[in-house]
C-alpha cells in the first residue's frame, strides 16, 4: 500500500466525520452501543459512509472504533468487523467516482488502563488490538488508523499489534488535552519519537476539542515529525440546547479555522465528535486549494519516556551510570534480593543531580538478566520522566526490554561485530531507539582513530540497510584505561573529533573507564570529561554524584556559552557542599542527650531523623560489630516506637519516620557487611503480598518496612498477586513465614484461595493477614493463622513465631 | 450529553492531609519535620489537576429502586438519599495519574512518604468532589432547586458494581481517562464517581 503513502505525501486527502454523532441522529439509543450496528442497521452505516465519501473524504473509517479483544470474543470479532468492512466496501461501490476512496480499520482505545496503574498487561493489550487487526486485513482493508488514545502506553501497544498483523499503512492518532498533552501526560514531542520509533505512517490529533484549540498541538507535531501530519477535530464543546447537544462550531466556522490548519502544515484534514458530511464538504470547500506543506525531514536525535524527551546533540546530555551492578557490592545484593527499591531510589536520586537519561544494566551471573531487566526497567518508568538507556549484552534481554519501554529509548550498545549487527539492528527498526554504536568489530578494538572511524563507517552502512535512519546512531569511541596504555586516551579523543567533525554523527563515552586502576578517580575523569566535551562529545555516561564532575559539566555549559547569564552555574556553584568548619562537627557530638538512657543513635531513630541516623550508624560501624548494631542499637530504639504505637502515643506517621530512619542506619550496616564480604546473620524469610485483585500496597509496604528494620529477609511480590504465585515463593525460599494484605472485600476471596492453597502445599508455613477488608473472625475462618491489626503486631508475630523454627 | 470540566484545586488543607495519613493529634514535638515532610510532599503534588464529567438525568424513586435512563439501581440507602428528587447529576471525578505515579515512587524507597501521598490524593479527590458539588448547588440554586449530600457506589447498601454503570454513562475513560478494572477498583486510584440528587426547593 506504498500508493496510499506516496498520495498523502503529494496531494492533500480528507478524512472522514464523526461516526457517533451520524448514529445518534439516527436513532441510536444512549447506552447502545456503535458496533452492533454493523449487523442489525446495515443500511444506515452504508448510507453515512457514502455521504462522507460524497462530502469529498478519502479515509473512511469502519465503524469498528470499539471493537477489541477485551470486550469482545474472537467470533464475535469476525461478525462485527467483517461486517463493518461490508458496509464501507459497499459504501465505496454505490459511488460514481472511486478514485482516491480509502477504507481504514479503525482502532479506538480498550477503556481500560495499562498495568501498572490499571489491570491491563501490556501483552494482553497488544492481543486485545491484535485480534482486530488480523479480521480487518482479512476483509482487505486500506489501511489501520489508531485514534482517541489518550495514554501513550496503550498507543504503543496498539502500533505493535497493527504492525505485527499486518503490512498496511498505520495513521495514529491522539486524543490531547487543553494543556497540550494526552490525558496521561505525554506530550507532543514524546509521542512523536515513540511514534516515528515505531515505525508509524501519519500521525495526528482527533477529538479532544474543536480546531481552534488545537492548532497548538498540530504546530508542535509538524515541528518535531518528519511524518505526514493530520487534524480531525471536535466541532467544537457540545452544549446542551432545548434538551438536544448541539456543538459550538458551525459548519463554516470549522472549515474557517481547519484553513489555518492546513496553513500550519496538516496534510489530512477530517472531523471527530459533532461533525458531519457538511463539515467536511466545507472544510474540503475551503482547503483545497491551499498547497500541501511540505514535509520536512527532521534530524533531531531524540530519545523519550513516557512525557519528556531529550535531545542528543545541542547541549551535552548526562547519563547517569549508577544503576550497574559493576564493581558495586551493594547493588550487587540488592539485585540478588530482588530489591526493586534500591534500584528505584539509584535512578530518582541521579535525576535530581542532573541525569538526563538513566543507563540501565542489571547484568550479573546468577541473575536472570531477561527478567531483571524487563522489571527494572517497568518499575523505572513507572515512577521515573527521564528516559532510560538499556544496557544489556543479551539481545533477548534486549528485545524484551523494549518491547515494553514506555518511549523511544537509548539502546546500549551495537557493535561493528557481524552478530551484533545482526541481533541488535532489527530491534531498533521494530520498536525505535537511539542506539551507542561501539566502535570495535570482530577483530576487536582499533588502536587507531582511523581504524575506529572505519568501523564506524561500517556501522553508518549496516544501519542504512537496516532501514534506520543516521540521526538514530550514537558513536561511542570507547574510553579505555590511561594506566594500561598511556595513548589510548588520545586515541579516544581523536577518534570522538573526526567522528563529530567529519561525519557530522553525534558521540558518546562511558567516561569513568578513563581513570581505572588510578588513584583519585575523580580528578582525572573530570579533565578527561572536559576535554572530551572540547572534542565534540554529545553524551557522557558518568556518575552524577560526582561533584567533580558536575563541576566540570556546569563550567563548560558557561564557558560554551549555553548558560544564559551563568544562571545554572551560579544554582549549582551554591549546592556545593561546603566542608563543615572542625568547631561545629565538635557541637554535633557534645549534644545533649534528651531520652533517658538512649544513645545518639537510638535518638535519631527514635525521631525519626534519617540522615543522622545514618550517620551514626556509620560512626558506630567503626568501631562496633554491624551484628551488635542492630541488635542493641537499631531494634531497641524501633522498639521504643513500636511500644508507643501499641500504647497510641505515637501514630503511624512517627513510626514510619523512626521505621525510615532505622532503613537508613539499617543501610550503612548492609553496606559494611558487604564491603567486608562477611554474610548477615539473617532472620526468617517473611514472604509478603498483596492478593490477587487488589492493588493497594501501603499497607503491605508499610509492614514490608518495619519487618526489614527488624532484620527479616522480606521477599515482596507486590500487588495484584497469584495464589499460585505466592505459594510457589514459599516453597522455593522454604519460608516459614507469609504476610498477605487485602483492602478491598471484593479481594477477600482471593485471600481465602491463596490460604487455602498454602495451607494444602506448605502446611509448615504460617500465614498472618491483614487489611481494611478483614476481621480478626473472617481471618479464622478463612484458615489463616493469624490477624495483625497492624505492622507492628505483624512483627511481633513474626518475633514469637520465629523463636519454634 | 457528558459534559467535561476541568479544575485547578485549592490550596492543600495541611489537617486533612494529617487527618488521613491517621497522625493523630498535632502537637508532638516531632510534628515540625513532619509538617516539613508534609509540605515537600503538597509541592510535589502540585501537579495533580482535577476532572470531573458529568450528566444531569430525570429519575424516579421508588420501592428501594432508583430508574435511571441508563439504568435502574435497586439499593435502599440511595432511594432514601434520593427521596423527593425528580432528577440527579451523576460524576466521576479524578485528580488523574500522576499522584498515582507518586504514590508509586514513595511505595518502595520512602514509606513516609508515600503514605502522605496518599493521604494528599485522597484530600485533593475530597476537595475536587466538594468543589464540584458546590459549584453545582450555586448553579441549580438559581432555578430553584436545591442538592442532596453525594452518594458514592460503596455507601450504605449501594454496590460497587453500579461504578460499572456510571463509568459506561459518564463515558468518563474517553472524558477524564478514568477506567475501571474486574474489581471494580477504578484507575487513576484517585478518582470518585457519585450520585447527586436534586430537589425543588431551598436547602434542608
Amino acid at each position: 500500500m506504498t500508493e496510499l503513502l506516496e498520495k498523502i505525501r503529494k496531494t492533500r486527502l480528507y478524512l472522514d466525520g464523526g461516526m457517533g454523532t451520524m448514529l445518534y441522529k439516527m436513532g441510536l439509543e444512549p447506552g447502545e452501543l456503535t458496533e452492533g450496528w454493523n449487523l442489525t442497521h446495515k443500511a444506515e452505516i452504508i448510507s453515512i459512509h457514502k455521504k462522507y465519501y460524497e462530502a469529498g473524504s478519502n479515509i473512511i473509517c469502519a465503524n469498528t472504533f470499539g471493537i477489541n479483544g477485551l470486550k469482545y470474543s474472537e467470533e464475535k470479532i469476525s461478525e462485527m468487523v467483517s461486517g463493518a468492512v461490508e458496509c464501507a466496501n459497499e459504501a465505496r461501490r454505490l459511488c460514481k467516482d472511486k478514485e482516491n476512496k480509502y477504507i481504514a480499520l479503525d482502532i479506538g482505545p480498550l477503556g481500560r488502563m495499562l498495568k501498572p496503574y490499571g489491570d491491563v498487561d501490556f501483552e494482553d493489550a497488544v492481543e486485545a488490538f491484535a485480534k482486530t487487526v488480523r479480521v480487518g486485513v482479512k476483509f482487505g482493508v486500506d489501511l489501520i488508523f489508531i485514534e482517541t488514545m489518550n495514554d501513550g502506553y496503550e498507543t504503543k501497544a496498539a502500533v505493535l499489534a497493527a504492525k505485527e498483523n499486518s503490512g498496511l499503512p498505520v495513521f495514529v492518532s491522539n486524543a490531547y488535552e487543553e494543556d497540550g498533552k494526552l490525558i496521561n501526560g505525554s506530550s507532543p514531542e514524546a509521542m512523536v519519537a515513540l511514534l516515528e520509533g515505531l515505525g508509524a505512517d501519519a500521525i495526528g490529533v482527533n477529538c479532544s476539542f474543536g480546531p481552534d484549540k488545537l492548532l497548538g498541538v498540530v504546530k508542535r507535531l509538524v515541528a518535531a515529525s518528519s511524518l505526514p501530519v493530520f487534524a480531525k477535530p471536535n466541532a467544537g464543546l457540545p452544549e446542551s440546547v432545548d434538551g438536544e447537544t448541539v456543538y459550538n462550531i458551525t459548519a463554516e466556522k470549522f472549515a474557517g479555522e481547519m484553513i489555518k490548519m492546513a496553513k500550519i502544515g496538516a496534510c489530512m484534514l477530517g472531523g471527530c465528535c459533532g461533525t458531519d458530511p457538511e463539515y467536511i464538504e466545507k472544510t474540503v470547500a475551503a482547503t483545497k486549494d491551499i498547497p500541501l506543506a511540505k514535509i520536512e525531514k527532521k534530524n533531531y536525535t531524540v530519545v523519550s519516556s513516557f512525557s519528556r524527551t531529550v535531545r542528543i546533540g545541542e547541549r551535552p546530555v548526562l547519563i547517569g551510570e549508577r544503576i550497574n551492578p559493576t564493581g558495586k557490592k551493594r547493588f550487587k545484593q540488592a539485585l540478588v534480593e530482588n530489591d526493586i527499591g534500591y534500584i528505584l531510589n539509584e535512578g530518582t536520586e541521579q535525576v535530581e543531580k542532573g541525569a538526563d537519561i538513566l543507563d540501565v544494566n542489571v547484568g550479573l551471573p546468577g541473575i536472570d538478566e531477561k527478567k531483571m531487566l524487563k522489571k527494572a526497567v517497568s518499575e523505572l518508568q513507572a515512577v521515573e520522566s527521564a528516559p532510560l538507556q538499556i544496557d544489556t549484552s543479551d539481545f533477548d534481554a534486549m528485545e524484551k526490554a523494549l518491547r515494553i519501554y514506555n518511549g523511544k529509548a537509548m539502546i546500549n550498545s551495537v557493535s561493528g561485530k557481524e552478530e551484533s549487527l545482526r541481533k541488535v539492528f532489527p530491534l531498533v527498526k521494530k520498536y525505535g531507539g537511539v542506539c551507542v554504536a561501539l566502535t570495535l568489530d570482530d577483530n576487536g578494538i582499533p588502536s587507531t582513530a582511523k581504524g575506529r572511524v572505519e568501523i564506524a563507517k561500517k556501522i553508518l552502512r549496516a544501519a542504512d540497510e537496516y532501514g534506520i535512519d543516521k540521526k538514530d546512531i550514537v558513536f561511542d569511541t570507547l574510553c579505555m584505561a590511561a594506566s594500561a596504555d598511556i595513548t589510548a586516551p588520545g586515541v579516544t579523543l581523536d577518534a570522538l573529533k573526526i567522528i563529530h567533525d567529519e561525519l557530522k554523527m553525534n558521540t558518546v563515552l562511558g567516561v569513568s573507564n578513563i581513570s581505572f586502576g588510578l588513584p583519585q578517580r575523580d580528578t582525572v575523569n573530570s579533565a578527561f570529561f572536559a576535554m572530551a566535551l572540547e572534542n565534540g562529545l554529545s553524551a557522557a555516561i558518568i556518575n552524577p554524584y560526582s561533584t567533580e564532575m558536575m563541576k566540570t559539566y556546569y563550567s563548560y555549559m558557561m564557558l560554551r556559552g549555553m548558560d544564559k547569564d551563568c544562571k545554572n552555574y551560579i544554582g549549582f556553584s551554591e549546592s556545593i557542599p561546603v566542608e563543615k568548619p572542625v568547631e561545629n562537627i565538635q557541637k554535633a557530638q557534645e549534644k545533649p542527650k534528651d531520652q533517658e538512657g538512649t544513645t545518639e543513635l537510638q535518638n535519631a531513630i527514635i525521631k525519626g531523623f534519617r540522615e543522622r541516623a545514618a550517620e551514626l550508624s556509620a560512626k558506630e560501624l567503626l568501631s562496633a560489630d554491624p551484628m551488635s548494631v542492630i541488635n542493641d542499637q537499631i531494634i531497641p530504639a524501633l522498639d521504643v516506637v513500636g511500644k508507643g504505637f501499641e500504647k497510641k502515643t505515637v501514630y503511624l506517621p512517627q513510626l514510619l519516620m523512626s521505621a525510615e530512619a532505622a532503613k537508613a542506619a539499617f543501610e550503612k550496616v548492609k553496606e559494611a557487611v558487604s564491603a567486608s564480604g562477611r554474610t548477615e546473620n539473617k532472620r526468617a524469610k517473611f514472604v509478603i503480598a498483596t492478593v490477587k485483585g487488589d492493588i493497594h500496597d501501603i499497607g503491605k509496604n508499610i509492614v514490608k518496612a518495619l519487618l526489614e528494620n527488624y532484620g527479616f529477609q522480606t521477599i515482596d511480590l507486590g500487588k495484584d498477586v497469584d495464589p499460585e504465585t505466592v505459594v510457589e515463593t514459599v516453597l522455593q525460599e522454604k519460608a516459614p513465614l507469609c504476610g498477605l494484605s487485602a483492602l478491598m472485600t471484593t479481594t477477600v476471596v482471593s485471600m481465602e484461595k491463596t490460604v487455602k492453597l498454602l495451607k494444602e502445599k506448605a502446611p509448615w508455613c504460617k500465614v498472618v493477614v491483614g487489611g481494611a477488608a478483614l476481621t480478626k473472625e473472617y481471618a479464622e475462618k478463612i484458615g489463616a493463622d493469624k490477624y495483625a491489626k497492624d505492622a507492628m503486631e505483624t512483627v511481633r508475630y513474626a518475633e514469637e513465631t520465629e523463636k519454634y523454627i | 450529553m457528558v459534559k467535561v470540566l476541568f479544575y485547578s484545586l485549592p490550596e492543600c488543607d495541611f489537617e486533612e492531609v494529617l487527618r488521613y495519613a491517621g497522625a493523630g493529634k498535632t502537637s508532638d514535638g516531632k510534628n515540625e519535620d513532619m509538617a516539613e515532610i508534609v509540605k515537600e510532599c503538597t509541592e510535589e503534588a502540585k501537579i495533580v489537576r482535577g476532572r470531573v464529567c458529568f450528566e444531569k438525568y430525570k429519575i424516579s424513586v421508588e420501592n428501594g429502586k432508583v430508574k435511571f435512563p441508563f439504568a435502574e439501581i435497586e439499593s435502599e440507602s440511595l432511594s432514601k438519599n434520593l427521596s423527593g428528587c425528580s432528577s440527579a447529576v451523576v460524576f466521576a471525578a479524578t485528580v488523574g495519574i500522576g499522584i498515582d505515579r507518586l504514590i508509586r515512587k514513595y511505595g518502595s524507597t520512602d514509606t513516609v512518604k508515600a503514605l502522605f501521598m496518599q493521604a494528599i490524593g485522597t484530600e485533593r479527590v475530597e476537595a475536587l468532589c466538594d468543589t464540584f458539588c458546590r459549584d453545582l448547588s450555586e448553579k441549580v440554586k438559581r432555578n430553584g432547586y436545591s442538592l442532596k449530600p453525594r452518594f458514592s457506589p460503596g455507601y450504605g447498601d449501594l454496590s460497587l458494581d453500579v461504578q460499572k454503570k456510571i463509568t459506561e454513562a459518564t463515558q468518563c475513560a474517553k472524558n477524564i481517562g478514568v477506567t475501571l478494572n474486574d474489581g471494580m477498583l477504578m484507575s487513576p486510584s484517585k478518582s470518585v464517581t457519585a450520585i447527586v440528587g436534586l430537589y425543588k426547593g431551598e436547602e434542608r
